[in-house]
């Protein structure tokens, strides 16, 4: 590369303009066919087209020194040059580099991704999600209420009523000093989901379909299929001819929904205080498909939820403060299922304490 | 409960099935056979029962045989109680019920002349030794055997008093003040004038329905004794019962109801079974009876049941009719029910007057007989269907606010955890937002769960402790829950979301080592959450030093709180060191609690779309040296302070701490950028902003950097 400086020009007829263009031109040309670099490229650029020191700002000396007459010869031979210039530029950058310089770029590209870990939901949070969705498709609002409940709403007004041996079934956890005030209001934590069946049918006429998510307390040991603490998903549905088929339609829709078309239910008769006739639901076995397997105890079956029509002494709680739960008038149907018991099931958890330990490596596992 | 087939069958000569298959069926019905094993030869099989609460009547024998002959429409045996002839009582032995409030009935019957000692087989439906050895049964001695009998044959509690040892005549009434008795586990007990006792004329004997007196026990001197068989209300002997702590069968049934007319023939089982060894009968039976129990029990009045009522609750059966008239009337009869048809029987719909077995307390409604008809016809036999679909979908006001703040800590990373609803009284007085307004349990399952938790702080430090403890380094987790303030009078219950991270941030690479986390990095996570909400103003503070608010348990210089529209709606910060220490954790704990109540009150941020400049942004880099009192928001603050709308951006891009600085000053690059909706900025407009710049930080104690 030379590094001759640009000439200054004395004669400006045609001739000599030709003659010093032609040079710069041929300087520019030859100059360019080594360019192979990047690095390369950007110094010729600064060389020949540099804001300061570019050679081409030089060559526009000319046309300061130009007398007018000849001004516009000049100009249109800069131009040319230019252009030309440019276009040396143009060509010397669409090569690219050359595939040595882009080897030497290479990367290992078997190193794992850069990631940015995500957090993983609740198993609980997830199955409750699912299975309110479920019945959320069937027409079911979500209802809440309070964890801390009273006797009345947990208990009475559920048909447990004052010292009923159905009580002892659910061992309560109460809040202290209670003993001192009426029955109804003493404090405990729900033992089930239900009270909010109640709080819901006092603050709304028939018809109503509610599903209630919520976490509930026992007074139990723990174990590894026992929680003191666990979550239950309650359902109700009143309306007028509401009917223990349809009870037992939507529940065999809601665990296909939920297991697969190819599962099947079997009812059984149980007892809850608050319903009647009341039920217990399997599930035909969703890991052996009802063939017998440990899961299922050989059994091909599995049990998955209590149900049952509306106990009318339920309604008649209810119609204390909404007279339109007339029990010879409307009727219903409420189930309830443990999630912790299918969240177990569907993820193949063995031990319930997991669910509450807090532990990363078992949540990771949900992500 | 363990029942024997074979002596199932002693009551069903027509039963039609195999064991297994009775087993089934029985189950079906709500009568759970929960395991059956095979006896061997002659011997039948046993069935592990599990009879819900309501079904006492079936937790024996003679129950369990009465539903089979309801399922398979069978014969069903009576029990054999023939007495031998005896002559009538010369003088009937004195009873008495005091409390009718609490004894319904009380019969008594008198053997004189017997021998205690091994009870032999007796006769046909009564082979004690064999059922006995099935049921692995201990054999004690004639008397006690008698009762356990009485007792698994038909579940009616008995008892055996040496008659000898009781005084005058029995007595059902309430314990005096003072009494006491020494009870058959040899425990010596304090009445209450609230019991009910068993007496003689001078003394309790024992608590009725609960559980005999040891004083007026069956001894192997025995020779004469009087048995007892009775009906007791059962919330009497509930209370009895749970004032002592006791459970006994006999408490269990009567707690539950018991059949009022099973207490005859369950006397004269025990009666048949004594005299075997010897001995005579004195008398009749004598029996006396409260009439008001006989009507509220083996007395009730009949109960209407329509058939238009059972179509209306039980609905469509599989084959796609409903419940026929025939099949009410064949469950019923089969369960002990006497059908009649009602004078209100119409054109409209069958109504039968049901009067109801005495066995059967629990059947006492019209719905209790519908729910009988379902369970016996079989539950499987009716159909599916799908009732019409209602109104539309309401979801809960927060849900929408609870799954964003949710979806923000999954996407930042943090897993979600569900932590003890209680904590210690200790640790609810060092977390409570509100001190004093802490709740405790009244039975705790231990003093670590003594109160019901105030914060999510203290369920999450236990969870990141127990992840440090089992080598798990890097913890990010966070957890939705309620906490709960208030008296014992009145918990008021609200939704908070607290989280906690410990180690690295969570990024995985290869490319560049992890970054810790800091107090930083969990503030860009409550800053995330806060911008979903719409509000004017938000801001972080420390916390005011007099105010007495700054927790104990954070580090008093990295902590803040988080103020929105005025209202402090959480805070963050580090674990103090000294609160760390004591949970044996060593590396430092970013943690903070937002109070979801206060920020569900705001509504969510709705997005709302801008025109994007198509003129280019400038950006201005200022590096300024400020002295280390000087916090970053006295700068934002000035910046804001300038108001130039042009001004579209500003950021702290970087700080850092240099020893040629001075150990007081500390290097802060500020990145300014610039853009117009509607032009290209100018370099003179450029330059302006530039200055105005200079002037704001240099007021706000800034040097430009040379």
């Amino acid at each position: 590369m030379t590094n001759d400086a640009i000439p200054t020009l004395s004669a400006f007829d045609d001739d000599s303009l030709d003659k010093a263009f032609a040079a710069v031109a041929n300087e520019a040309r030859d100059e360019a066919a080594q360019l192979t670099t990047p690095e390369a490229i950007e110094t010729y650029r600064l060389r020949w087209v540099g804001r300061k020191q570019g050679r081409l700002n030089d060559v526009s000396a000319w046309l300061k020194a130009a007398p007018p007459q000849a001004k516009k010869a000049v100009g249109e031979r800069f131009k040319v040059l230019k252009e030309l210039v440019d276009g040396l530029l143009a060509a010397a950058e669409g090569a690219g580099p050359s595939d040595a310089a882009l080897a030497a770029e290479a990367i290992d590209i078997t190193l794992p991704g850069t990631r940015r870990l995500t957090g993983a939901e609740h198993p609980i949070t997830r199955t409750l999600n699912e299975i309110v969705s479920v019945f959320a498709a069937l027409g079911y609002s979500v209802g809440v209420g309070p964890e801390v409940e009273t006797d009345f709403y947990n208990f009475e007004s559920m048909n447990f009523p004052p010292g009923h041996p159905a009580r002892d079934t659910q061992d309560t956890l109460v809040i202290a000093n209670q003993e001192r005030r009426p029955l109804r209001d003493r404090l405990l934590l729900r033992t089930h989901t239900s009270p909010v069946q109640m709080r819901t049918m006092e603050s709304q006429p028939p018809p109503l379909r509610i599903v209630i998510p919520g976490k509930v307390h026992r007074n139990e040991a723990d174990d590894a299929t026992h929680s003191s603490t666990f979550h239950q998903v309650e359902g109700l549905c009143v309306d007028t001819n509401i009917t223990f088929s349809d009870l037992k339609g939507t529940l065999d829709h809601a665990m296909k929904a939920l297991f697969g078309s190819s599962v099947k239910t079997r009812f059984f008769p149980s007892f809850f205080p608050f319903t009647e006739p009341s039920a217990d639901v399997q599930i035909s076995c969703i890991f052996c498909g009802g063939k017998g397997c440990r899961k299922c105890k050989q059994s091909g079956w599995i049990e998955l939820l209590g149900c049952g029509m509306v106990d009318p002494s339920v309604f008649a709680f209810a119609a204390e403060k909404q007279p339109a739960y007339d029990p010879k008038k409307v009727s219903g149907f409420a189930f309830g299922m443990g999630i912790e018991r299918i969240a177990m099931m569907k993820y193949g958890v063995s031990d319930i304490g997991q669910f509450f330990s807090g532990d990363m490596r078992f949540l990771g596992q949900f992500a | 409960m363990k029942i024997l087939t074979k002596w199932l069958r002693s009551y069903l000569p027509e039963l039609p099935v195999s064991d297994a298959q009775l087993a089934e069926d029985l189950t079906l019905r709500g009568i759970a056979v929960e395991g059956i094993f095979d006896l061997g030869q002659g011997n039948g099989s046993l069935f592990e029962m599990d009879i819900t609460t309501n079904r006492v009547d079936a937790m024996n024998h003679y129950g369990i045989a009465r539903e089979a002959a309801a399922i398979y429409g069978v014969a069903l045996n009576a029990l054999d109680v023939t007495l031998p002839k005896h002559a009538p009582s010369v003088q009937e032995f004195p009873v008495k019920i005091e409390a009718e409030e609490a004894c319904g009935r009380f019969t008594a019957r008198v053997l004189r002349g017997i021998t205690i000692g091994d009870s032999k087989d007796w006769f046909p439906g009564a082979e004690i030794s064999t059922y006995f050895g099935l049921l692995e049964q201990k054999k004690i001695s004639n008397a006690v055997d008698a009762t356990n009998f009485a007792w698994l044959a038909m579940g009616q509690p008995t008892h055996v008093f040496d008659l000898d040892k009781v005084e005058g005549g029995i007595v059902v009434r309430r314990a005096r003040k003072g009494e006491k008795v020494k009870t058959l586990d040899g425990v010596e007990r304090a009445l209450d004038p609230e019991d009910l006792v068993v007496a003689d004329h001078v003394k309790p004997l024992g608590l009725a329905g609960v559980i005999g007196g040891w004083d007026s026990m069956i001894t192997p001197d025995t020779k004469n004794v009087l048995i007892e068989a009775a009906w007791f209300e059962p919330m009497a002997v509930r209370r009895t019962a749970r004032r002592h702590g006791l459970h006994t069968d006999a408490s269990h049934r009567f707690e539950r109801g018991a059949d009022f007319n099973a207490p005859p023939v369950a006397s004269a089982l025990v009666a048949r079974i004594l005299l075997e060894n010897g001995g005579r009968l004195e008398g009749d039976l004598v029996d006396v009876r409260v009439p008001a129990w006989e009507g509220r029990t083996a007395n009730r009045k009949p109960v209407a049941l329509a058939l238009s009522e059972v179509h209306r609750i039980l609905g469509t059966t599989e084959d796609k009719t409903a419940i026929a008239a025939a099949t009410v009337e064949n469950v019923l009869t089969g369960l002990g029910c006497i059908l009649t048809w009602s004078p209100s029987s119409s054109q409209a719909g069958k109504v039968w007057n049901t009067a109801l077995p005495s066995w059967r307390l629990d059947l006492d409604r019209e719905i209790d007989l519908i729910e009988e008809i379902a369970r016996v016809y079989g539950y499987n036999r009716f159909a599916n269907t799908l009732p019409a679909f209602g109104e539309g979908v309401e979801a809960l006001p927060s849900a929408e606010a609870e799954a964003v703040v949710r979806r923000t800590m999954l996407a930042s990373g943090f897993h979600e955890a569900i932590g003890s609803t209680f904590c210690s009284a200790t640790e609810a007085a060092l977390t409570a937002p509100q001190p004093g307004l802490v709740v405790p349990l009244g039975n705790p399952l231990s003093e670590e769960a003594g109160v019901l938790r105030p914060s999510l702080v203290p369920g999450m430090l236990a969870m990141v402790a127990v992840n440090l403890h089992r080598d798990v380094s890097d913890v990010r987790l966070f957890e939705l829950g309620t906490v709960f303030s208030g008296t014992t009078e009145k918990v008021e219950e609200r939704p908070a979301l607290a989280f906690a991270a410990v180690g690295a941030l969570p990024d995985l690479s290869s490319m560049q080592p992890a970054r810790a986390v800091e107090f930083h990095a969990v503030k860009g996570v409550v800053e995330q959450i806060l911008a979903r909400f719409q509000m004017r103003t938000i801001y972080f503070d420390r916390f005011p030093p007099e105010s007495g608010l700054m927790p104990a348990w954070l580090h008093p210089y990295r902590a803040a709180r988080a103020i929105a529209e005025g209202i402090t709606v959480g805070w963050l910060g580090q674990l103090h060191p000294v609160e760390a220490a004591a949970r044996k954790i060593k590396e430092p704990v970013l943690l903070g609690e937002i109070y979801l109540d206060r920020l569900y009150k705001l509504p969510l941020r709705k997005p709302a779309a801008r025109e994007v400049s198509r003129f280019q942004p400038v950006r201005r880099d200022f590096s300024l040296v400020l002295d280390a009192r000087i916090p970053w928001e006295r700068i934002d603050q000035a910046l804001i302070g300038l108001q130039i709308p042009e001004m579209v951006e500003w950021r702290a891009r970087e700080v850092f701490r240099d020893t040629k600085l001075g150990v007081h000053d500390y290097a802060l690059l500020l990145g300014v950028t610039f853009q117009a909706s509607d032009r290209t900025l100018r370099e003179e407009e450029l330059q302006a902003f530039q200055a105005q710049v200079v002037d704001a930080v240099a007021k706000a104690g800034a040097r430009l950097r040379s």
